[in-house]
């Protein structure tokens, strides 16, 4: 049975990027528990537009776990505080009567806030323009099915490209580090054959532009795994390394360092 | 206007190569002087954008999300169908056209089905290419499964997150071409209008989301790839952004819109649980093979513990009115069964607006059968997923599931190039009409978008080009600035109201009226109530619309009451149409049109036509414009379930 | 683009963090090599002090290691630098409310216990190796090593320091010997497990046994 509370809500409020920003208590009313955190955030913006003030700003699209829009650090955990679950699949039910949530934007120099709890995270996009791709043309593909790949393989390739994209894992590092990000994107294609011709070269200029964005390095604090939405591991990042390290050392040529932006 | 759908003829075979051979060619040094618009960066609009950047094109792409890899298609689950054949179970190019154009149930044209049935092993080629992560079997070798209650094995899938890992393969190519700078992203940009130039697509006007710019882009080509317009209902399993305005304002400037009332219903979902509810969430049709599904005999068991109410009392009513198919019956039967039983109140769950509509989806059989292992083994990460949003367990309670609205095969009318009726604007993926007739079978939404992407519209887009000269008209066109002044004009209306009901509580109602009597079942009374309450809610809309905060910012109140604005023209279309349509046929149930056992019945004599609307004037009737259907190999039949 | 460089390895953090991982590599490969070493104390004044002077009798091998260490010791420091001069600018505003859910005290205070370590170095050597200092009422006698080191745990405070220098010690290769293996891409599903527990196992030996020394005046092992 539908059970009904009323909760206090601590919200980062920021007009636009060169504002100050602040954080505004919010009473939220009479929250159903079988409501998702999002639709509560709904059901308090319709409440703030009645009474004449601009709504909560947030990111969110899919609503359904996968898109990776939405992402807001609720009591000091990116996605709350359920395992393996994006904000937007994080339902009321986990939360008591009376409760004080506090909730913040992602949180990195590389992710400058929009508004309220929107960032921008174009950062990341460009971590993959620097590589994360095979370069096939249109057309150019050889049957699917005469390069076979060994299940196991695949699985763990699956494993690494599961990744959404919603910036948790910088969000909940201490350094604001994407080296899980990065990791799960080079992982994904060196795992696979499809990946192989343009190996040395991705994970050479992948990891130049996140260091170029401004992300800080890795400190295997693990933050990253425990709060990703899909459990992306961090054995990934030792992938990613061992990557970086063999390219530097074998390819023939030299890369550029990169520039952000 | 006459339509002309440029459908090739000859033997179908030969169709599209016929097609291409002829379409003429731009030079490659050439190419970089032309601009191409797209807009949409999902399956269709990602791979578009990126097949036109690795063709040498000037390619601008938008989308309204932060990143082009959030695209609604992201959110797909099920798979991709390809007439690969791997399974040797008797598949082939020309049996998925058969299925395409008999579950369309013979309201698409033949030429583009063939083409896309075509198409669809280039596709798998092109993603396992891009590293995209099928699944595969111990040999190394690709694996496929059954979907939709299809004969053949031919879906390939990627756990439940194929759309997720096709999109990413696409988005990556893009990446890729943003990097070499043939492609210039516009993310949080949204398309408010198109710019027509003596009856020819000439560019868009899109409002920046972060800073509310209004500006105009100008090019040689638009190619639309915004997706469909589910959303219309307000609750439905599209992301909360999806919306109809690109294609909307496109058919105000002269596309026309076709067959808006082929809406698809998928009936498992997890039901509303209250009014708060912001959208539905879908689960996987296979949880119909182990389930059975049933409700209540007696109403006075509605809100008892299901575990408590003994065999005799359940009504397992699929099972008992198609006992040859079951619980397999095809989503739209599944659905209007459902509905039904709803209607009859015997619904179970919570009740919202006063109606109790769930049906229970159990698998206590299939536990005692299989094992709870063997269940698990299939299903588990489905019922982890429906306790995350339910707080039940389905291994103990059974779940609880109704239809929702999922996929709308209608859009803007292309020709066989994917022209829409403005020459220079073309249309891909879900916003077109193209391929699935009055219903679309499971996993060959993302089959279209791709094929449309990667392989079509290169050469049918390339082919308007070379007879074009590029350039010509910039931002200082009069034209231009009137579209622009237009676009300000409309935001400043909105603005300027200063009502008091917010954009949100609009749309909401909206959809409440077009599921109520544009939904799963239409009737001529209930169109026409439909038809008399829209125009109310409309009016009412713009006397008494608020939206907080100003529009030279970051509004998300803005962005929802222009596209709730939008939907009302478009919901008034489709409520025209369906009760235009007086037979039945694959997504749309007229309750007139039915046979004695309850059956969807076309009226082949009087309705084989794609129906495309035009757009008259503001507050005009819009006018029918017909595009006979004829159907040289798949002959049209009724199907039976019974 | 801005100033463009051709890229080394040691430009980017992966390639500093695995510098950083051989540099304490080389560090913690010393301190087990010490520890072994020192512990010899508790074989009576003969034992130690022959132990003492087999090493200075071999003077390029203990120049070299010397070199070596402080080498290592260097790089260390100066990729702590490098990392975190950037590092702390990459938040440059901090949350309300954070919880830390997986990391473990130790790894949030590496960039405490390693500038304390810094210090701890600097102190020990001055202590007993150059020049030689004494906190007590003795002088240091060159070549007693076995006397100075009596000497020297006899004071409380000086027994203090060192075990709790060495307790931090402990924390920085709890977590140190985890990481390192992730920063020079050691990862094996099938080996994970066992090698950290030998890396972790390593360190708690090293923090035992250093614990241990000073404390084995006031224990009686060693008088
Ligand atoms: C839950 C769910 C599961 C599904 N499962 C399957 C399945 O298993 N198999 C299958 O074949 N199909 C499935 N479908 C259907 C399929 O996912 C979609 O039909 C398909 O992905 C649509 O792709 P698209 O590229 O046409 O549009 P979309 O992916 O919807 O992309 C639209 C793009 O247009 C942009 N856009 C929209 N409006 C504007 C505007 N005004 N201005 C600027 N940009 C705009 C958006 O930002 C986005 O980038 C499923 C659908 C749903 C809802
Ligand atoms: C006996 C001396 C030392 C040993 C054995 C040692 C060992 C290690 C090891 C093995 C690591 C893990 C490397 C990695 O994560 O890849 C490490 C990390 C670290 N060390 Fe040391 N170290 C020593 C001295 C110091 C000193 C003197 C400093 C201070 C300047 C220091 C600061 C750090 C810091 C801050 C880290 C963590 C870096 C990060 O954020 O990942 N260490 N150390
Ligand atoms: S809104 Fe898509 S992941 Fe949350």
């Amino acid at each position: 049975m539908a059970r009904s509370m009323n909760l206090v809500l601590n919200v980062w409020r920021q007009k636009n990027a060169k504002d100050q920003g602040r954080f505004v208590r919010y009473d939220a009313k009479a929250i159903n528990d079988h409501m998702s955190f999002l639709e509560m955030l709904d059901v308090v913006n319709e409440d703030l537009a009645h009474k004449g003030e601009e709504p909560i700003a947030f990111d969110h699209d899919c609503r359904e776990g996968i898109c990776g829009s939405c992402g807001m650090v609720i009591n000091g955990v990116p996605h709350g505080p359920a395992k393996s679950t994006t904000a937007c699949q994080l339902h009321m039910r986990l939360f008591k009567d009376g409760d004080e949530i506090t909730i913040e934007p992602w949180r990195a120099g590389a992710f400058p806030v929009v508004r309220d709890l929107v960032v921008d995270r174009s950062a990341l996009d460009r971590i993959i323009q620097a590589g994360g791709y095979v370069s096939v043309r249109a057309g150019a593909a050889p049957e699917a099915n005469s390069l076979p790949v060994p299940k196991l393989d695949s699985d763990q390739a699956f494993d690494a490209a599961t990744c959404i994209g919603c910036g948790a894992c910088v969000a909940s590092c201490p350094n604001a580090s994407a080296a899980l990000f990065t990791a799960a994107k080079i992982s994904h294609l060196a795992l696979l054959p499809q990946g192989g011709p343009e190996r040395t070269d991705r994970v050479r200029k992948m990891v130049a532009q996140m260091d170029a964005e401004g992300f800080g390095h890795c400190s295997s604090h693990k933050e990253c795994e425990a709060v990703c939405p899909k459990d992306i591991s961090i054995s990934f990042i030792a992938k990613m390394n061992r990557e970086l390290i063999t390219a530097m050392s074998v390819a023939p040529n030299e890369i550029k360092s990169r520039s952000k932006g | 206007m006459q339509l002309d759908s440029r459908a090739p003829t000859g033997p179908i075979e030969q169709r599209w190569n016929e097609a291409r051979f002829k379409s003429k060619l731009v030079n490659p040094a050439n190419r970089r002087k032309y601009k191409v618009i797209v807009v949409g960066s999902g399956l269709a609009g990602g791979a578009a954008a990126a097949t036109f950047g690795e063709l040498g094109y000037n390619v601008s792409c938008f989308c309204y999300q932060d990143s082009p890899r959030r695209a609604h298609s992201i959110a797909a689950q099920g798979g991709i169908n390809a007439a690969k054949n791997y399974q040797n179970d008797g598949d082939s190019v020309y049996r998925l056209f058969y299925d395409t154009v008999k579950g369309g149930d013979f309201r698409a044209r033949e030429s583009n089905v063939y083409r896309l049935a075509e198409l669809s092993v280039n596709i798998i080629d092109q993603c396992v290419a891009q590293g995209v992560p099928f699944a595969r079997e111990y040999s190394g070798l690709l694996g496929n499964r059954s979907f939709g209650g299809a004969q053949v094995a031919r879906t390939f899938y990627a756990r439940g997150q194929t759309g997720q890992q096709l999109l990413l393969g696409a988005y990556q190519s893009l990446s890729k071409q943003i990097e070499q700078r043939t492609v210039k992203m516009h993310p949080r940009t949204e398309m408010l209008d198109l710019i027509v130039v003596d009856g020819v697509a000439r560019g868009i006007v899109t409002r920046d989301l972060v800073t509310g710019k209004v500006s105009a882009h100008t090019a040689d080509v638009v190619v639309l790839c915004s997706g469909g317009y589910g959303n219309v209902f307000y609750l439905s399993t599209n992301a909360k952004g999806c919306n109809t305005t690109a294609t909307w304002r496109s058919h105000r400037r002269g596309a026309y819109f076709a067959n808006p009332c082929f809406t698809q219903i998928h009936p498992t979902c997890i039901p509303q649980s209250g009014d708060y509810q912001s959208k539905l969430t879908l689960m996987s049709e296979s949880l119909r093979n182990d389930g059975r599904v049933w409700v209540p005999k007696n109403l006075a068991d509605l809100q008892r513990d299901p575990k408590n109410i003994p065999e005799a009392d359940r009504d397992y009513y699929l099972e008992r009115q198609y006992p040859s198919f079951g619980n397999l019956v095809p989503r739209d039967i599944a659905s209007r069964r459902a509905k039904e039983m709803c209607d009859l109140g015997k619904g179970v769950g919570p009740e919202v607006a006063g109606v109790r509509r769930g049906v229970y989806l159990d698998f206590g059989d299939a536990v005692k059968r299989l094992g709870r292992d063997a269940v698990a083994e299939r299903y588990d990460n489905l019922f982890q997923m429906y306790e995350r949003i339910t707080g039940e367990n389905p291994y103990e309670v059974p779940m609880r599931m109704y239809p929702a609205i999922h996929y709308t095969m209608g859009g803007l009318w292309v020709d066989y190039n994917l022209m829409s009726t403005i020459t220079g604007l073309f249309v891909g993926g879900e916003a077109n009409f193209s391929d699935h007739g009055a219903n679309r079978l499971g996993a060959s939404a993302l089959m279209q978008g791709l094929a449309d992407g990667y392989f079509v519209l290169p050469v049918t887009v390339s082919n308007y080009l070379a007879g074009v000269k590029p350039g010509g008209v910039d931002e200082s066109h009069p034209d231009v600035r009137r579209t622009v002044g237009e676009v300000e004009a409309r935001i400043q209306r909105l603005m300027s109201i200063r009502g008091k009901r917010t954009p949100e509580s609009f749309h909401r109602e909206l959809g409440t009226l077009m599921w109520d009597y544009c939904g799963m079942a239409r009737t001529e009374a209930g169109l026409k109530f439909a038809l008399a309450k829209i125009p109310e809610l409309k009016a009412e809309f713009y006397g008494n619309l608020s939206i907080v905060g100003s529009g030279e910012e970051y509004n998300i109140m803005l962005e929802k009451a222009g596209r709730t604005a939008d939907f009302f023209e478009l919901a008034e279309l489709t409520c025209r149409d369906a009760l235009d349509r007086e037979e039945s046929a694959g997504g749309h149930f007229r309750e007139e049109h039915q046979t004695e056992e309850g059956e969807a019945q076309r009226n082949d004599d009087a309705f084989s036509y794609v129906a495309a609307w035009e757009f008259t004037g503001e507050s005009l009737a819009p006018k029918l414009n017909k595009e006979p259907l004829s159907f040289e190999y798949v002959h049209p039949s009724q199907r039976s379930y019974k | 683009m801005a100033t463009q460089k051709a890229l080394t390895l040691l430009d980017t953090t992966v390639g500093k963090k695995a510098a950083l991982a051989v540099s304490g590599v080389i560090l913690f490969g010393f301190v087990i090599g010490h520890m072994l070493g020192n512990l010899q104390v508790m074989l009576g004044a003969e034992a130690y002090n022959a132990y003492a002077s087999g090493i200075k009798s071999k003077p390029l091998l203990l120049w070299g290691v010397r070199t070596v260490l402080v080498a290592a010791l260097l790089v260390h420091t100066v990729i702590v630098l490098e990392l975190y001069g950037k590092t702390i600018a990459a938040r440059p505003v901090a949350y309300k409310v954070k919880k830390h859910i997986a990391t473990s005290y130790a790894a949030m205070m590496m960039k405490y216990t390693g500038p304390v370590l810094l210090v701890y170095i600097i102190f020990h050597i001055a202590h007993f190796t150059y020049p030689g200092v004494s906190f007590g009422d003795y002088d240091p006698i060159a070549g007693d090593v076995y006397a100075n080191f009596v000497n020297a745990f006899r004071i409380p405070w000086v027994v203090a320091v060192y075990v709790i220098a060495n307790l931090m010690l402990g924390m920085h290769l709890y977590h140190g010997a985890f990481s390192m293996l992730q920063s020079v891409g050691l990862s094996h599903p099938r080996y994970n497990n066992r090698v950290k527990n030998i890396a972790r196992g390593l360190a708690f030996l090293v923090t035992a046994g250093n614990v241990l020394l000073p404390l084995t005046v006031f224990l009686g092992l060693a008088k």
